[in-house]
């Protein structure tokens, strides 16, 4: 099931000036582009995650740049941009039991969102959101 | 198994007898024969007869490296020359070199001594004992050798150095014990099993005798996996001669002969003493050195002193395995932690590397802010929060067991902490007094 995951790259970063600017250098510096961004804080240090075009390249730069990176499987979905698309989502999850750790989401193209999703069980909720047809399938 | 039974299981009433006894004696031969007592009781306004027994001890005045240094060569030595039969220094590396002399009597406490231990560790005359410590001016050599060949072991004196003769010796000779710096041990383990020598399967060494650098628990484990002998803890200094005090079999503190040396554990910075069981800095009073005896000298060593019989049946009172040096003592809200503490807890933690730094502010309301920087370990990373949270957590509830005072802990990018070529400097003090 994991080709229908995504690869997000995580960074820790420690919560001091420069150390965004300095990630995300190593990847302007390689052509990398960056489609959806987050940063979970938690006072001294923080977890960069990102999903971006050249998941395997990203990783290595980061890697070599001496940044502690590591890669999670994540859900895509896809949903219109309009109101209840989130809680199509929720909805589906929650009743087969399955808990959202976080997630993030940008809109695109005008009229659609990209939600990114880490689950507790991604093989279940792979094949719900399959089901719902709300799989993300383009490319990243 | 002792070596002279009487004076190890001496009830410990008759050892303070003979403690109060000696104390008095050496008061008055200090004031009498070393220029340097003599004047330092003066200036103190400090009479020998004021010296009635150990409880007077804290009326007599410490004695510091530095007065060795001041009096070099001869103003600490309470004895003609012509009495001295041998000479010991230190190398000077650190500046200017200190000397101890010994008079016949002298080399007899410490040999006497030093078979006590050997034979409480387990050596006997059917060993063939490899002595890998210095010979010459450095007291290691020596001070097992002639221990050694008194108890009847046979000694291969291989002094330090020139590993694969170590081995190939070790090996043709059937060495069953070594004493060498722990250290080199680890080297010696590594060095013949690149040659294809397995020290527990290829030779006939039982048990090893480690000392003259500071040394952990871990480290005692790991020379025990890697070459199958028994590691033993050894304490001495050159001040005091050389090697002295070993862990008995039973292995809980080093053994401090009482009736040749009184130990006392005091608050480096008060120079009070500090109770039964409280860490602090080890003070040793000669009791029987003719040639240069030391009244209260600061060992620089922080340990703790149990009093309690051990279960070898030895009366007298061990010290625990050497904590850190008093120069390394920071006060963080008025406890004293040593770095060597908090970096025991650290390499208990598998997530995080060896690597640390101690960081020490005043917060506005005074109080003393601790911070530990620790690199994560790449293999502990995980996109999640909480993770990192919970070894932050977990790392300061270990520090705080062991220090006894909070410390906030901080994880940071592997190799970001700065590292060490020579002595590391892992506090950064930025209190403001």
């Amino acid at each position: 099931m994991s080709d229908k995951t995504i690869k997000q790259v995580s960074v820790f970063v420690e919560n001091k000036p420069g150390r965004l600017a300095a990630v995300t250098e190593k990847l302007y510096e390689k052509g990398i582009n960056i489609r959806a961004f987050t940063i979970a804080e938690a006072g001294d240090f923080g977890i960069i995650r990102m999903v971006v075009d050249k998941t395997d390249e990203a990783y290595k730069t980061l890697k070599d740049a001496g940044f502690t990176v590591t890669l999670t499987r994540v859900l895509g979905v896809e949903v219109e941009d309009e109101p209840g698309g989130l809680y199509k989502i929720a909805k589906a999850l929650g009743n087969a039991n399955i808990n959202i750790e976080y997630v993030y989401a940008f809109t695109f193209g005008g009229d659609k969102a990209l939600i990114i999703l880490r689950v507790d069980d991604i093989d279940k909720a792979t094949e719900i959101l399959e089901k719902e047809g709300l799989l993300f399938k383009g490319e990243i | 198994m002792y070596w002279d039974p009487r004076a190890e299981k001496m009830p410990q009433k008759d050892l303070q007898d003979i403690q109060e006894r000696k104390l008095r004696a050496l008061v008055h031969h200090a004031y009498e024969y070393s220029p340097f007592y003599r004047r330092k009781f003066k200036e103190m306004g400090l009479n020998p007869w004021d010296i009635t027994g150990l409880k007077d001890l804290p009326k007599l005045p410490f004695t510091k490296k530095q007065d060795l240094r001041d009096n070099y060569p001869f103003g600490m030595f309470a004895v003609p020359i012509s009495q001295i039969v041998r000479f010991h220094a230190s190398s000077g590396t650190t500046g200017k070199p200190t000397v101890v002399g010994y008079t016949a009597n002298d080399i007899e406490v410490w040999v006497e001594s030093m078979c006590r231990s050997l034979t409480a560790c387990g050596v006997t005359r059917d060993d063939i004992m490899q002595i890998s410590y210095g010979y010459g001016l450095f007291t290691g050599g020596l001070g097992f050798h002639y221990a050694a060949e008194r108890i009847g072991a046979t000694v291969l004196p291989t002094s330090a150095g020139n590993t694969q003769r170590q081995i190939e010796l070790m090996r043709d000779l059937h060495s069953t014990v070594i004493a060498c710096t722990p250290s080199y041990m680890l080297y010696l383990a590594e060095y013949a099993s690149k040659a294809g020598i397995s020290i527990a399967d290829d030779t006939k060494l039982r048990m090893g005798i480690f000392g003259a650098e500071p040394w952990s628990e871990e480290t005692r484990k790991r020379i025990e996996e890697k070459t199958g002998i028994t590691a033993y803890d050894v304490y001495g200094t050159s001040e005091l001669s050389g090697p002295l005090f070993t862990e008995c079999q039973e292995r809980q503190g080093l053994h401090i002969w009482a009736d040749h040396f009184l130990i006392e554990i005091i608050d480096p910075e008060t120079g009070e003493q500090v109770g039964e069981g409280e860490k602090g800095e080890l003070v040793v009073t000669t009791l029987s050195k003719e040639a240069m005896p030391l009244i209260r000298w600061r060992t620089g060593d922080i340990t703790i002193m149990e009093t309690e019989k051990c279960a070898c049946g030895r009366t007298h009172p061990r010290i625990l395995r050497i904590l850190g040096r008093a120069d390394d003592m920071i006060i963080v809200r008025g406890v004293n932690v040593f770095p060597s503490q908090i970096e025991h807890v650290l390499m208990q933690i598998p997530e995080v590397g060896e690597h640390y730094m101690i960081i020490l502010d005043r917060a506005e309301n005074g109080l003393d802010i601790m911070t530990v920087q620790v690199e994560l370990s790449e293999k502990a990373f995980t996109d999640k929060v909480s993770d990192i949270l919970e070894l932050e957590k977990r790392i300061a509830e270990h520090l705080k067991a062991v220090l006894n005072v909070t410390a906030k802990v901080e994880i940071v990018n592997p190799g970001t902490l700065q590292r060490f070529e020579g002595k590391a400097k892992r506090v950064i003090d930025r209190r403001k007094i």
